[in-house]
């Protein structure tokens, strides 16, 4: 294995963005990351995104995404229809493969032009759940109720807020990544899971998905100084650092986490960003990143990463 | 003359993303049969190879994932009544997506002698008349079609209640198995342009076309999202380019209905490099016969006489009569 690490993150988020679109609002996040990674843009092996059309409701917004990139002469470009940590763990495959050293990894999109929550009914079954239009929250407090054993009404503030926002990191590899960072944050374990998506089917007490991808990427071989959950309900938490097995050591969400800013498609990656900065400043030397996709908890990812 | 971007706004724009009908979707057997029993009335489930009973059924073991035949004695009629496994009440119920139109419950519900759950709705009027292990029956349509809201909504089951009969239907005689349904999306949306598209909007409305480049280049692109897109950079700086220009590359539509906007057929589409521009812009070529059009021919816009800050200002494009342009010109283009 080659030893990967996180070596920029950016970030920009915002209730509701009225004056730029997709594009514009992108622009400033990549320059951002590009220069603090020191990587000149033309010597990116691979670059990796994570949007959703539905967000915008037309068609391809990764490839107007890609207008913020700058994509000529033509880069080797790939895109994944989730939140932009799939497309992260994309990137560190390719670098693993040898092919390239180098990644740079965005998501983006604007949750507040449409109605997020009904959107994300559309990636539900669709014959027997999707018809019935459970909107995320419905779905999240079905879970809420199977944990705690009574019916769920979750208040407002234990929802994630609409947010519109986007967020990059730069992946290098070894010497590359040793140049491109004083103190790189080091992908040392990462792994993701996914569970049936019937509702009825799984234990939504539990997230065994997530339990699974942690033992995968080797939480427990040391202590965790900062974890970054991406949990969008307040009772996702709970669920999530037990299956993890953070204990009280552990800072949980420092930056807020999704509660606080939850753009749909980067929140994920953020999460990774927001340990990595961590680490890179010195604030923290191995941190545990979450990111999910689908609803109640579906498929989970765990990074781990460490500054030596 | 170039100038620097000023901060341009238009008012949003309401957006509705609807598949006209619906999208049409094959159900399978096994969904199929599950959905024709809803028609008939009844709840079918599937026993699996370890014994437990999957309700709704699915075309493969959700643990193995072993193939789930569509015939055979594994299917088995559960319910009809079932119990509340957990829910979450929906005090403001959205208009035109859920099935009920005053406040219900989404539930988790498993049905008599089957060992999983299904989503489904609780009609019983306030919160505190549901509870967790609570006692349900199927609410059954008169009208059934074979879909999941067959069942209007499950409803409390008093103790020594007996469950309600789906109402009998009489189904026409040569009445086929369930293959397909319908799937009925609509979104809406609230889009707002953005400053670069808005100020390129807005000088379609006072009959320009507006274009931008970033502070350090001379390529210029007409109707810019905000960045030069070989560079990323941001095109900060504003230029009005020619409505006059050079047809790139063009395509003789034949396909009738393509949009509700479209000319009848045939027409003509094309890549037009604007004159003073670097990139091309999509036009309606008219004023000349389809098979008269040529790669390199100058054209110039044909303005509304109305304008308005949107793609209705300019109408079509029609030739200038100039020589055309040679091949040079537009190569890097096609």
């Amino acid at each position: 294995m080659r030893d990967v690490a996180v070596v920029s993150y950016a970030s920009s988020t915002t209730p509701k963005d009225d004056i730029h679109n997709e594009v514009e609002m992108l622009g400033p996040v990549l320059r951002e990351v590009m220069a603090g990674s020191g990587i000149a843009r033309g010597d990116i092996g691979f670059v990796c995104s994570g949007s959703l059309d539905y967000l915008q409701g037309g068609p391809f917004a990764f490839v107007m995404g890609l207008d913020a990139v700058g994509a000529w002469p033509p880069i080797r470009e790939s895109h994944v229809e989730m939140d932009a940590a799939w497309a992260l763990y994309e990137a560190w495959v390719a670098i693993q493969t040898g092919e390239v050293d180098t990644a740079l990894v965005y998501g983006f999109g604007k949750s507040s032009l449409g109605d997020v929550h009904e959107i994300m009914t559309l990636q539900t079954d669709p014959y027997y759940v999707a018809p019935l239009w459970p909107s995320m929250v419905d779905m999240a407090g079905l879970q809420a109720s199977a944990a705690t054993g009574a019916g769920a009404l979750i208040a407002a503030d234990d929802i994630f807020p609409i947010t519109d926002g986007s967020a990059a990191i730069v992946l290098a590899a070894d010497d590359v990544a040793r140049k491109a960072s004083k103190r790189p944050a080091w992908i040392r374990g990462i792994e993701h899971r996914i569970e049936c998506h019937g509702l009825g089917v799984r234990d939504l007490t539990i997230s065994e998905s997530t339990r699974m991808a942690a033992e995968a990427a080797r939480v427990g071989d040391g202590p965790v100084d900062v974890a970054e959950l991406h949990a969008q309900f307040r009772h996702e938490e709970a669920i999530l650092a037990e299956a993890i097995g953070l204990d009280g050591h552990t800072t949980i969400n420092p930056s807020g986490g999704p509660l606080a800013a939850n753009p749909i498609m980067s929140a994920g990656l953020m999460r990774i960003g927001e340990v990595a900065k961590r680490i890179s400043a010195g604030e923290a030397n191995r941190g545990v990143a979450h990111a999910t996709s689908g609803p109640c908890l579906q498929q989970n990812m765990v990074v781990v990463l460490e500054g030596n | 003359m170039p100038s620097n971007a000023s901060a341009a706004t238009l008012p949003p724009h309401h957006h509705v993303l609807e598949y006209p009908g619906g999208y049409t979707r094959s159900t399978g057997p096994v969904i199929g049969r599950f959905l024709t029993g809803l028609r008939d009335g009844r709840i079918e489930a599937v026993r699996l190879a370890d014994g437990r009973v999957l309700c709704p059924p699915t075309e493969y073991d959700p643990t193995t994932s072993a193939a789930v035949a569509p015939e055979g004695d594994h299917w088995v009629t559960v319910g009809p009544c079932g119990r509340v496994q957990a829910f979450t009440w929906v005090a403001e119920p959205r208009a035109g997506k859920h099935p009920l139109t005053k406040p219900f419950a989404f539930a988790l519900i498993r049905p008599d002698t089957a060992d999983t759950a299904m989503l489904h709705v609780i009609d019983c009027g306030t919160p505190d008349a549901i509870e967790i292990g609570m006692r349900v029956t199927p609410r059954w349509r008169a009208e059934r079609i074979g879909h999941i809201t067959d069942i209007e909504a499950w409803v409390p089951l008093g103790d020594g209640e007996e469950p309600t009969n789906a109402p009998l239907r009489i189904p026409p005689v040569d009445e086929q198995p369930v293959t397909g349904i319908v799937s009925e999306v609509r979104l809406e949306y609230t889009i707002n342009a953005g400053e670069s598209t808005a100020r390129y909007l807005l000088g379609l409305g006072e009959g320009k076309i507006i274009g931008g480049r970033a502070v350090d280049s001379t390529d210029v692109y007409a109707a810019s999202r905000g960045t030069d897109p070989i560079t990323g950079q941001p095109t900060e700086v504003e230029v009005e380019v020619q409505d006059t220009g050079v047809i790139a590359t063009f395509c003789v539509v034949n396909v009738p209905g393509l949009s509700p906007l479209a000319p009848e057929i045939p027409y003509v589409s094309a890549q037009i490099l604007l004159d003073g521009a670097d990139n091309t812009f999509f036009g309606l070529i008219r004023g000349i016969g389809v098979d008269d059009v040529r790669m390199g021919m100058r054209v110039k816009a044909k303005w509304a006489d109305e304008l308005h800050a949107d793609h209705t200002a300019i109408e079509w494009w029609e030739p200038t009569g100039e020589p055309d342009a040679a091949y040079e010109h537009y190569k890097d283009y096609l």
